[in-house]
């Protein structure tokens, strides 16, 4: 196989394949949380339970304090490297190119050079995550197989991505395929773990504001 | 055959000049990353030159490698030593037609045993084909390939279609297409692709060959590393504005008449291999990405089965958003009949519940 076959296996049959097997597992996985909702509640309502959903979603991205006193390390490097995550996946002019192309929607996207340091970032930001995860003897007893798993996965597409932009394995489409091959494993693997997190949490946390809007309590 | 003249003899009597000459061979020392100190050597191998035979075949094609490769260099060096070397047999530029054409090419396999080089351009019907769909003087073009083939010294397949299959063989390909390297055993086979070729990397190739006996060093595609060795992107004049991020957006926008990065516009010079954007095209005038067009990867295989010239190479081949908005619903129902079951499962556990009291358990134990 050359390394175009390559490419073109991981662009096309496989990336099919893994978008329906995220889609699917997502499909199941949300029907039944969503599904096994709440009893009625028969106390009239104080305020309004949307709202209240939104508001929360939006306030629990600002840690609490106790948080920030206890784990600072955690906060500062599991915020930069969501954030850089976030920003290389969906601010970067290829990946915009792919959204606008597949779904007919698109945003501006940042300057090549700023992504790739933010890159940088999220690359350092996830190796301290790990080191810190090894080194506290905490952490390590509490860490499952799992969760080295789901750190490499979510590594890997971001390593992969580095080397393609800057060309660092040759040939170019292998680089490429390695990349796409990598964000495939995450998203096969993503609604069997923890990374389902990526949906649910904002579902647990507007369920919980919701339940604080009704009541008219502040969150 | 044996009063060939020497490349020397022929260029000094067409009227090429000691100077263009020398010019021409420190010109390809330099394309194959040779020491400046290779073109005199150049110079003195191909002095000496018998012009080897070539034999060139031409498959399922568009006569667009022979196009490039004999007119737009025209009246150049190059195409001087091309319209010598392909005397013996070709298609296009030979004057005998029909079976005085098939007598020449034999006539040329017989002098030249195991000397001749094979120049192919074109794919051809595979051998689990159907050979009808490419014939020449009813000769189905495997058979030929492998009858020419039996006492050449090495193939060379000259543009993408008979170096990757090219548009024969894109999908679906109805003919059973195969490049030139599926059925070709147990002779060095070189590729130059392109859809054409750059003229100069051809006879960069023979030139190589002519000088040191031997073809020059290649990728994992069997190219010559020489030419195919760096990207399109690697070498592009474009490439500053990819990596500040100003792109054209259309053919025709401000970016564009700026002359910003063409890959929204679905440049795949990332994954190309080719010596266009060194080189150029039309004795040096210009190239694809220089008027603003983006570059299809013309050297690459399954060029045309890419994922579309306009689309950023970023973009899936397959239907992404059909497959995800089809997963999304079959999870959904998925996941529904499995709340149904488990529904059902709890109202049963509920309806068959038997309220029990302390003495009856008392009882039981
Ligand atoms: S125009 Fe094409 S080859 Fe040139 S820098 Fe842009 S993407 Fe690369
Ligand atoms: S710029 Fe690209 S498509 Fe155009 S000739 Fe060169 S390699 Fe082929």
């Amino acid at each position: 196989m050359t390394s175009m076959d390559f490419l073109l296996l991981v662009r096309g049959p496989l990336l099919v394949l893994a978008i329906a097997i995220f889609t699917l597992g997502f499909g199941i996985r949300l029907v039944e949380m969503l599904a096994l909702g709440q009893k009625r509640n028969y106390a009239e309502p104080r305020g309004s339970a949307v709202l209240g959903g939104f508001k929360t979603v939006y306030r629990r991205f600002a840690p609490d304090p106790g948080t920030w006193e206890r784990a600072p390390f955690d906060v500062v490097i599991g915020t930069l490297w969501h954030v850089g995550f976030i920003a290389a996946l969906f601010l970067f002019i290829p990946h915009v190119e792919l959204i606008r192309k597949t779904f007919g929607i698109a945003w501006p996207a940042l300057p090549n050079p700023l992504i790739d340091a933010i890159t940088v970032i999220t690359l350092v930001a996830l190796v301290a995550a790990l080191v810190q995860r090894l080194r506290n003897p905490v952490k390590r007893f509490l860490s499952t197989p799992e969760d080295y798993l789901v750190w490499v996965l979510t590594f890997l597409p971001v390593l992969t991505g580095y080397l393609a932009y800057h060309r660092l394995i040759n040939p170019y489409p292998l680089v490429l395929g390695l990349h796409i091959l990598s964000v495939e494993m995450f998203l096969i693997v993503a609604p069997f773990t923890k990374l389902t997190h990526m949906v649910t949490a904002f579902i647990a946390r507007w369920y919980n504001g919701a339940i604080f809007g009704r009541k008219g309590v502040q969150s | 055959m044996h009063d060939r003249p020497t490349l020397g003899e022929t260029l000094e009597r067409q009227g090429v000049s000691r100077r263009g000459f020398l010019k021409f061979c420190v010109t390809t020392a330099s394309l194959l990353a040779l020491p400046p100190t290779a073109a005199t050597a150049i110079a003195e191998a191909l002095g000496q030159a018998r012009r080897p035979s070539v034999i060139w075949l031409s498959f399922q094609e568009c006569t667009g490698c022979t196009e490039s490769l004999t007119r737009s260099f025209a009246p150049t060096l190059e195409n001087l030593i091309l319209e010598t070397i392909s005397l013996d047999y070709h298609h296009t530029l030979q004057a005998a037609a029909g079976e005085a054409a098939e007598r020449a090419r034999e006539e040329a396999m017989h002098a030249n045993e195991g000397q001749y080089l094979v120049v192919v351009d074109g794919s051809l019907p595979g051998p689990g084909a159907n050979p009808g769909y490419s014939t020449i003087a009813g000769i189905s073009n495997l058979q030929m390939l492998e009858e020419t083939l039996a006492g050449a010294a090495a193939v060379v397949a000259v543009g993408s279609c008979a170096a990757f299959g090219g548009l024969p063989m894109a999908d679906p390909n109805p003919t059973g297409a195969v490049p030139v390297s599926k059925v070709v055993r147990d002779k060095p086979v070189i590729n130059v692709s392109g859809c054409p070729p750059l003229p100069m990397v051809i006879t960069g190739v023979l030139a190589h060959y002519l000088t040191f006996g031997r073809l020059p060093e290649l990728d994992e595609y069997g190219r010559p590393l020489a030419f195919f060795g760096q990207s399109i992107h690697d070498r592009c004049y474009r490439r500053p504005f990819y990596d500040k991020g100003l792109f054209a957006e259309t053919f025709d926008d401000e970016g564009a008449k700026k002359g910003w990065c063409l890959y929204r516009l679905g440049c795949k010079g990332p994954m190309a291999y080719n010596a266009c954007a060194t080189m150029k095209w039309n004795g040096g005038t210009s190239w694809p990405i220089e008027s603003g067009h983006p570059c299809l990867g013309c050297s690459e295989p399954d060029f045309w089965d890419a994922g579309g010239f306009y689309r950023a190479l970023s973009v899936p081949t397959g239907d992404i958003a059909t497959t995800a908005a089809v997963g999304g619903l079959l999870g959904a129902a998925a996941g529904g009949a499995a709340v149904v079951k488990t529904r059902r499962a709890k109202a049963d556990a509920i309806s068959a519940h038997r309220p029990i009291t302390a003495e009856e358990l008392e009882q039981q134990l």
